[in-house]
């Protein structure tokens, strides 16, 4: 029964998010106060709505309720309870639910923290929040419902799919979709400011910590997801430039350039038509990976089942949402004009580059991901572009963007002496190479040309990042949560650059075939296989191996990698042993049965991978810390709002 | 002006292309060469790469193609199968190595093991276009007169191996239920 409300209350959340859209959007026109509060009354509702539909669903999940179709196609009664619940989510209709719920939470923060903006403002803001969750429940209603009954009830459910029976997924897909979804802030905001005619220092203001804390959701989403798929996928990779990974980076890459160019747009009143742009594009890139994903039309290891009317129905809300947004843009973008200029070594010159750089990224990868399905649609063949064309031109802008970086953020506003600060820059940049250098030939004994610059940028941009909060803290002066932000911020992209270029240029993988009491040795460490036994999980059988690690005679580790083969969908899946240390993995993950008591082992080595995602969840720190910045609090903002003169309604 | 609207123009060219996309299942490779010559390939032996490996090497047997690379991780994946299929000595597999490096792929067969009676380093890609191969691994079924019989894109499966190509091998007819959208033959 609680089903049928579930559905029932999805239908309501949907009719509410229309009265969210038109009251919000009719409201401002009309400038009529009742239904501007009708509208905020609408996202309070549909929150309520949505929130209890996806209740009765998690419920449907834990009672095993076999008579609903998505539970029994991605539940099972020997399913843990911890996964029940995680396995909401696990599925196309589910994550959907899931994804509304997270737009609804967000447009509700929206309805309740903002004082700082215009009722009218954010009436606009909600209007079109209405509108994309309005579409996303429509989505959800008419192609992808998850409480389908399915008549007569199956005896057992057909399980999870054993890749997503892991802790990260209960955490992955909602870090992940909080950051995408919270990209559509920023985009309701622009599209709110270019129907207003209007983009200034305030709203930059208002809307820089939204777009930061998408972002950090973003990031450590990602982060997260990379670092899954390094420990399940069973074969040590962390990035594998698949559709789907590239579908949440794009936004990531778009987020970061928006984060920066609102800083260009708050404090200098600049690239107003820009930043607003790159707010449309974030969500865009957001929304395509939607598309993408969904619908079917690129092959890709994430694939969700795919259905042609799925894929329609997203295309055509993409094109109405993007085109919508963009005709909007290339209507009123004219009319924001940027009286200020600035010196070509100036801050905002630097920021300029860092988006120029960010974009051309994002538009690369975008080509990659993209190019299969342009050449099919123009009956060229079929093809697919991997790795090789991602890793290699994925550097091209990158590389100068790490080096500007670490010059760019010593720049000042408007007019840039960088003489200041060329004496400590230049001895960062001398302590970077000695260490890039030292580094390669002496821990790795070694050298390559890409890990030397690799390392090089990395190591300089974390010098770098130093410098301004060091001579501040010298001079006596107190740090802002901003200068702290962006110092960490970059130390964790330097940390992540390092981590990304040691285990690239000096991993060391292995495939060789062991039986009982063999050994082998890997970089100074080694590997014995003493034993190997079956061992039988709450549902799945698994062959388990012993793997002892050793170093001169003495023992590091005890390895109990497995090969399991979960009982309803018969798949093998590979469970990774994994010593770690902050300086290196010891990956040790069994291949295949070769007979007589002979298995394939893949043994690798990894420097500094912990780099990777230790890089990426300081980077995310690094936002929550700007966020904490005293000017983004309400009593400040409206001081601000008041002396740029605009007026509250 | 309008320059502002370029962002938009370039949005509905990408809209057209989508449109096009929807109605095409990028997995579902139509096979112009089911029952058609398989193509002539000569390229070095990965193995010994003073050699060469070529049609003419298996003429007159039955035997597979199997597109493969190292950076490809579901042809790792697959590796284990081949051995097994390889063991039974039932047709021998031809492998062709794509658009990869040799010291990587040569280390592959002497760590995993080498399932192939001979493995073509495609660097390339030319034979993989030829075979109409738009990712590995894929896998060919190529009769006595080098024409192609079957194909199966992705890694090759039990089920797959036993109840389709098996059968064809053996004059029989495969077994419809084991063949999904990945999987096609010549009727």
């Amino acid at each position: 029964m609680s089903v049928e409300l579930g559905h029932f209350a999805l239908i309501l959340a949907f009719a509410l998010a229309l009265l969210q859209a038109f009251f919000g959007l009719a409201g401002a026109t009309t400038r009529r106060a009742p239904w501007l509060g009708a509208a905020r009354s609408a996202v309070i509702g549909q929150l309520v709505f949505t929130a209890f539909a996806f209740a009765c669903l998690t419920a449907a999940f834990l009672r095993n309720d076999f008579s609903v179709l998505y539970v029994a196609s991605n539940s099972n009664t020997e399913l843990p309870n911890f996964y029940r619940v995680a396995a909401v989510w696990g599925a196309h209709e589910g994550s959907l639910l899931l994804w509304l719920l997270i737009l609804v939470i967000w447009s509700a923060a929206v309805s309740v923290f903002n004082r700082a903006m215009t009722e009218v403002f954010i009436g606009r803001v909600l209007g079109v929040l209405g509108l994309v969750s309005g579409g996303f429940a429509l989505f959800i209603i008419a192609t992808s419902n998850p409480f389908e009954r399915l008549l007569p009830a199956a005896m057992q459910g057909r399980d999870l799919n054993p890749l997503l029976q892991d802790p990260a997924l209960a955490a992955h897909p909602p870090l992940l979709y909080t950051g995408y979804v919270g990209l559509a802030i920023p985009f309701a905001c622009a599209v709110a400011a270019l129907m207003e005619g209007k983009l200034d220092a305030a709203w930059a203001r208002w809307v820089r910590p939204w777009t930061t804390v998408a972002w950090l959701f973003l990031t450590v989403g990602i982060a997260l997801g990379s670092f899954w798929a390094y420990y399940e996928l069973g074969w040590g990779g962390w990035w594998f430039w698949d559709p789907v990974e590239n579908a949440s980076f794009m936004p990531w890459l778009m987020s970061t350039a928006l984060i920066h160019s609102l800083a260009v747009t708050e404090k200098r009143g600049l690239f107003k038509s820009w930043t607003a742009l790159l707010a449309i594009f974030g969500f865009s890139l957001s929304l395509l990976g939607t598309f993408l994903v969904r619908s079917g039309v690129l092959v890709s290891v994430h694939a969700f089942a795919s259905d042609p009317s799925r894929g329609l129905f997203i295309l055509v809300f993409l094109a109405l949402c993007i085109g919508g947004a963009l005709t909007l843009f290339a209507v009123r973008a004219p009319r924001l004009k940027s009286d200020a200029g600035f010196a070509i070594v100036s801050r905002e010159s630097f920021l300029l580059f860092n988006n120029v750089l960010l974009v051309v990224a994002a538009a690369l990868i975008l080509l990659g991901t993209l190019y299969p399905l342009f050449v099919d649609a123009l009956n060229l063949g079929k093809i697919s572009v991997g790795p090789p064309y991602f890793s290699v031109v994925f550097l091209i802008p990158m590389l100068p963007l790490l080096f500007l970086m670490a010059v760019g953020m010593h720049a000042s506003w408007k007019h840039g002496k960088l003489a200041s600060v060329r004496t400590p820059l230049l001895s960062m940049l001398a302590v970077a190479a000695v260490f890039a250098a030292v580094f390669g030939l002496w821990t790795y004994s070694h050298f390559s040309l890409l890990s030397f610059i690799g390392t090089l940028a990395g190591a300089w941009v974390m010098l770098s990042a130093l410098i301004d909060p060091v001579s501040r803290l010298r001079a006596g002066h107190s740090l802002s949560p901003g200068i702290i932000a962006m110092s960490v911020a970059h130390i964790g992209l330097g940390l992540f650059v390092l981590g990304a270029t040691t285990v690239e240029t000096y991993k060391i993988e292995k495939d060789l075939s062991l039986t009982t009491g063999q050994s082998t040795q890997i970089a100074g460490y080694d590997f014995k296989l003493l034993q190997m036994e079956k061992v039988r999980g709450p549902n799945y059988d698994a062959i388990q191996s012993t793997v002892r690690i050793t170093r001169d005679g003495n023992e590091v580790a005890v390895l109990h990698p497995q090969k399991r083969v979960y009982r309803v969908q018969t798949s093998p899946m590979t469970e990774a042993g994994i010593d770690y240390q902050w300086r290196r993995d010891l990956f040790v993950a069994m291949g295949d049965d070769l007979g007589n008591g002979v298995w394939s082992f893949r043994i690798q080595y990894k420097p500094l991978v912990r780099f990777i995602w230790l890089g990426a969840l300081v980077m995310a720190i690094g936002g929550f810390i700007g966020v904490l910045d005293r000017r983004y609090r309400v009593k400040t903002a409206r001081v601000a709002v008041a002396a740029d003169g605009t007026a509250r309604v | 002006m309008w320059r502002y609207l370029i962002p938009g123009a370039i949005f509905v060219v990408l809209i057209g292309f989508f449109v096009v996309g929807l109605s095409r299942d990028p997995a579902n490779v139509p096979s112009p060469l089911l029952g058609k010559p398989a193509p002539t390939y000569s390229l070095l032996k990965v193995e010994d790469p003073q050699l060469k490996v070529s049609n003419t090497d298996v003429a007159g047997k039955k035997h597979l193609v199997n597109v493969w690379a190292t950076w490809c991780a579901e042809c790792r994946h697959e590796h284990g199968y081949l051995l097994q299929i390889a063991s039974e000595g039932i047709a021998p597999i031809v492998g062709i190595d794509w658009k990869d490096e040799l010291p990587l792929a040569q280390q592959w067969l002497s760590q995993l093991g080498n399932p192939y009676s001979a493995t073509g380093f495609d660097v390339e890609g030319r034979t993989a276009i030829d075979f109409g191969v738009y990712g590995a691994p894929e896998t060919f079924l190529v009769d006595e007169r080098g024409i192609i019989l079957c194909k199966r894109i992705g890694a090759m499966t039990d089920a797959v191996w036993q109840r389709v190509f098996k059968p064809v091998i053996n004059n029989q007819a495969p077994d419809k239920a084991a063949m999904d959208a990945k999987t096609t033959c010549i009727s």
